[in-house]
């Protein structure tokens, strides 16, 4: 039982890892695929707050703009960095649809896993802690009477669905 | 009429004072002054409906009558407005729609007020609650946001209109679901408290508040859903959803209500998680108080702020009051929550749940951590930074994920403890169908190693059609029982089945609804957009689908002038439909809005928008999405409602099957959830 479980847990893990390991390599190679990224990691600037490639503003004095200087770069072959620094500078920090990882925004990013990570430790410790002090309170209750065991096995199962 | 109006909500604030030192003064002395004393209390409490209610009526003559003497009047209407909007003006602007709030606040008391004869002295306590909630509404109403505030100077002959974004039958409906249900958390919330503060025995208040929690929460997803099709409809950038912090305001309350729902039947059922539950309903009304503070403070920039006002400051002192107020009572009685049982097992339903609501409490997090982080950056970086979609869909659609992984494997599993086999034997199914549709999918053209939008859409997919068979097998497996027990169809006893435990069978309707809304949701992976310039006669491809175009015209209408393409669109060369993408100048409010056009089938959207003239070369531009499985959330959010309504239909009486069935289905089909 013990082992079937562990079993069980190990190819959850490695199941995991494979995931993990599908999102490290993914990448968009094609330059209309790194416009069509790009221009989803930022803001049109003219205040409607919609991302830079939704923006639906016609005669938009920036959207426009700022897809042509998109592509530009693009063409260029400015690194993603470089568009962005490049951006970050004319516009403001404010042209980046999110965070960046650097610096205080880095907390941006880390604060919802750092607090599932805590959250799920606690559940976790808590379930483990509940259930060894109902181990301990049936022992503590002393043994029980044989002649129920049958219908305790039968309640077992017939709440397991 | 305006004189009138603004009588009626001084006179509802009077008798909302009085019903809350009343009431509360009544609670202190148990006798029989004390008892006459909560009476005049509770009939106060019933009167402020009629006197909030008649000051909202006069609201809206004067908008029908075109009074725009009033301030309010003139600012959200005019002479040509429709009938339907003019109505709606009342929740249009920032002191309109308090008043609105405190009509649903009254609405809510009065029916609680009315039905006081269920728990006399429970109900005294949450009837306390509201009267405060209400005078702080209220206090509102009459001395920083007045709606029957008069003009200065000189009449105007005509208002300035209605914002022409608010301009559509949903808006009509979109806001007073919301409102119904951020509102309506104030009832659970004042039944916890009071409960609290009056240590009140066992968990009878859970049994008293189950429906209005669920109806609540029923207008809350509502409200979202309408909100986010009324966005898509209206907005004309070819989305529903934009992480916009008005639209998070309305997300966070319904994470946390999603949760409680959940994790309320642990205390009903094993008298656990007692101090989780209380704390969760107070930070659900929180969080519904904290989104009016969002909308209306000016705190986050967003395009469907209120505008800003001093108003922010009231809703700081009011959060803060009432998060001192729950902390109290919380210290002054935390001993009356201790846990009833222990979990026994980490296979459990209870652990489930006890994840479940970890992952909707850390899904609210972000929500709020995103929201707010662009002025905690600012605070201490000293400029702002922009938290949009990126963001969120990065950090939520795991958790997203793991919770559609939970909804699938939460119903297989029994209370107190499952063991391996049981849960292998439950959730083989399930899990194979899961993995036939991927295989299936890529099959078909899915490359989820190509990109990571398409890897999540696959796996949203997956685990929704995971819940999807959980939820029907759950149906199948009980309904066999039945009809092998009375000799009915398999039809009719899930039927029978659904009706003898309805909060059960209707939560997995509603399971049903988001796996439906998730499938929805993943198609977004795919959308693709195009935008020309298209002449007379000019075509645009995208898909399947060839778009031509016939001509442009105008028109002009009382209330605002249009303009629009006569689009053809084939699909594989042969004819299908004919679209009009419309643009409207509103003349009161000189403003322009676009009305997309829209063909929406099960598989996909084509969603055109005509954005306007190129001021260059004088052409029309047409902007084309191609939007897959969009129906699938609005089908979705139905069936949401439907499960909805199931779970608070009463529970059929119970008849005996007969002979016993086999106990492990019998459990399955008539136990508890």
């Amino acid at each position: 039982m013990a082992n079937s479980r562990k079993l069980v847990f190990r190819r959850a893990a490695q199941i995991g890892l494979l995931c993990v390991a599908i999102f490290a390599f993914l990448g968009a190679g094609d330059e209309n695929a790194r416009f069509n990224d790009l221009g989803h990691r930022m803001m049109c600037v003219c205040g409607c707050n919609q991302i830079l490639l939704e923006c639906n503003h016609v005669g938009c004095n920036y959207s426009d703009h700022m897809r042509e200087e998109l592509i530009a770069a693009i063409n260029h072959g400015d690194n993603d960095d470089l568009v962005l620094q490049a951006f970050i500078q004319k516009y403001g920090t404010t042209v980046l649809a999110a965070p960046t990882s650097k610096g205080f925004n880095r907390v941006a990013w880390t604060m919802p896993y750092a607090v599932l990570v805590l959250g799920l430790g606690v559940v976790t410790m808590i379930v483990r802690a509940w259930g060894r002090k109902a181990v301990a309170l049936r022992e503590a209750a002393g043994p029980t009477d044989p002649a129920m065991e049958p219908f305790r096995d039968q309640a077992q199962r017939e709440t397991e669905l | 009429m305006p004189q009138l109006g603004s009588f009626a909500v001084l006179f509802a604030l009077a008798l909302s004072v009085y019903a809350l030192f009343a009431g509360a003064l009544a609670l202190l002395r148990p006798d029989a002054a004390g008892e006459r004393l909560g009476e005049t209390a509770r009939r106060a409490g019933v009167a402020i409906f009629f006197a909030v209610a008649l000051a909202a009526l006069c609201l809206v003559t004067a908008a029908f009558q075109n009074d725009f003497s009033l301030a309010y009047i003139y600012h959200h209407s005019n002479r040509d407005l429709p009938a339907p909007y003019k109505f709606a003006a009342l929740w249009s602007g920032q002191e309109g729609s308090l008043l609105f709030w405190s009509l649903l606040l009254a609405a809510y008391g009065l029916v609680l007020r009315l039905r006081h004869n269920v728990d006399r002295r429970l109900f005294a306590y949450a009837s306390v609650i509201i009267a405060a909630v209400q005078v702080f509404f209220l206090l509102l109403v009459n001395f920083a946001a007045n709606p029957f505030a008069m003009m200065q100077g000189t009449l105007p002959a005509d208002g300035a209109g209605l914002n022409p974004l608010l301009q559509y039958p949903e808006m009509v409906i979109h806001p007073p679901m919301l409102y119904l249900g951020y509102v309506g958390f104030t009832v659970p919330f004042a039944f916890a408290l009071g409960a609290l503060m009056m240590r009140y025995p066992g968990e009878k208040w859970i049994h008293v508040t189950r429906r209005w929690t669920m109806v609540t929460w029923g207008f809350l997803t509502c409200g979202i859903f309408l909100g986010a099709h009324w966005a898509y409809s209206v907005l004309g950038w070819g989305g529903y959803w934009a992480w916009d912090p008005v639209e998070n305001a309305s997300l966070m309350p319904w994470l946390t209500g999603t949760a409680f729902l959940h994790s309320v039947m642990m205390q009903e059922k094993r008298g656990m998680l007692k101090i989780w539950n209380m704390w969760l309903i107070f930070a659900t009304f929180l969080l519904c108080i904290f989104g009016t503070f969002l909308t209306r403070s000016g705190l986050v920039s967003s395009v469907h702020a209120f505008a800003q006002s001093s108003i922010g400051n009231w809703f700081v002192a009011m959060l803060a009051l009432t998060f001192a107020v729950c902390v109290a009572a919380f210290v002054k009685n935390r001993s009356h929550l201790q846990s009833e049982n222990r979990l026994e097992s980490l296979i459990s339903r209870e652990s489930s749940f006890l994840f479940n609501n970890l992952l909707f409490v850390v899904a609210c997090f972000t929500v709020l951590w995103g929201t707010l982080f662009p002025v905690l950056s600012e605070w201490v970086q000293g400029h702002k930074v922009t938290v949009g979609p990126p963001f969120f869909n990065r950090v939520n659609i795991p958790v997203a994920l793991l919770l559609l992984l939970l909804t699938a494997v939460g119903p297989l599993l029994a209370w107190r403890k499952t063991s391996f086999e049981s849960l292998k034997r439950n959730f083989s199914i399930p899990a194979l169908a899961a993995i036939a549709v991927a295989i299936l999918l890529i099959a078909f053209g899915m490359r989820p190693w190509a990109e990571q939008s398409a890897f999540y859409s696959l796996m949203t997919i997956c685990l929704s059609v995971m819940v999807t068979v959980t939820v029907f097998s759950e149906f199948v497996r009980g309904g066999r029982v039945i009809a092998g027990k009375t000799g009915k169809g398999l039809l009719a006893a899930m039927g029978r089945l659904a009706h003898n435990n309805t909060r059960r069978y209707g939560g997995y309707v509603v399971h049903f609804g988001v796996a439906l809304v998730m499938i929805g949701l993943a198609g977004s992976a795919f959308n693709q957009d195009k935008e020309k310039e298209m002449g007379y006669g000019g075509k645009m491809e995208i898909g399947a689908y060839t778009l031509t175009c016939r001509s442009y015209t105008q028109d002009d209408k009382p209330n605002y002038r249009s303009e629009w393409a006569i689009l053809d669109v084939t699909k594989n060369g042969k004819p299908l439909t004919t679209l009009y993408p419309e643009r409207r100048f509103y003349k009161a409010s000189q403003q322009m809005s676009t009305m997309p056009a829209l063909r929406s089938t099960i598989q996909e959207d084509l969603y055109v928008v005509y954005e306007g003239v190129n001021e260059d070369n004088g052409r029309p531009i047409i902007r084309v999405h191609l939007n897959p499985l969009v129906m699938w959330i609005w089908i979705g959010w139905l069936t949401m409602v439907g499960g909805t309504a199931l779970c608070m239909v009463p529970n059929a009486a119970r008849v005996p099957l007969g002979a016993p069935a086999p106990a492990r289905a019998t459990v399955a089909a008539e136990a508890g959830d």
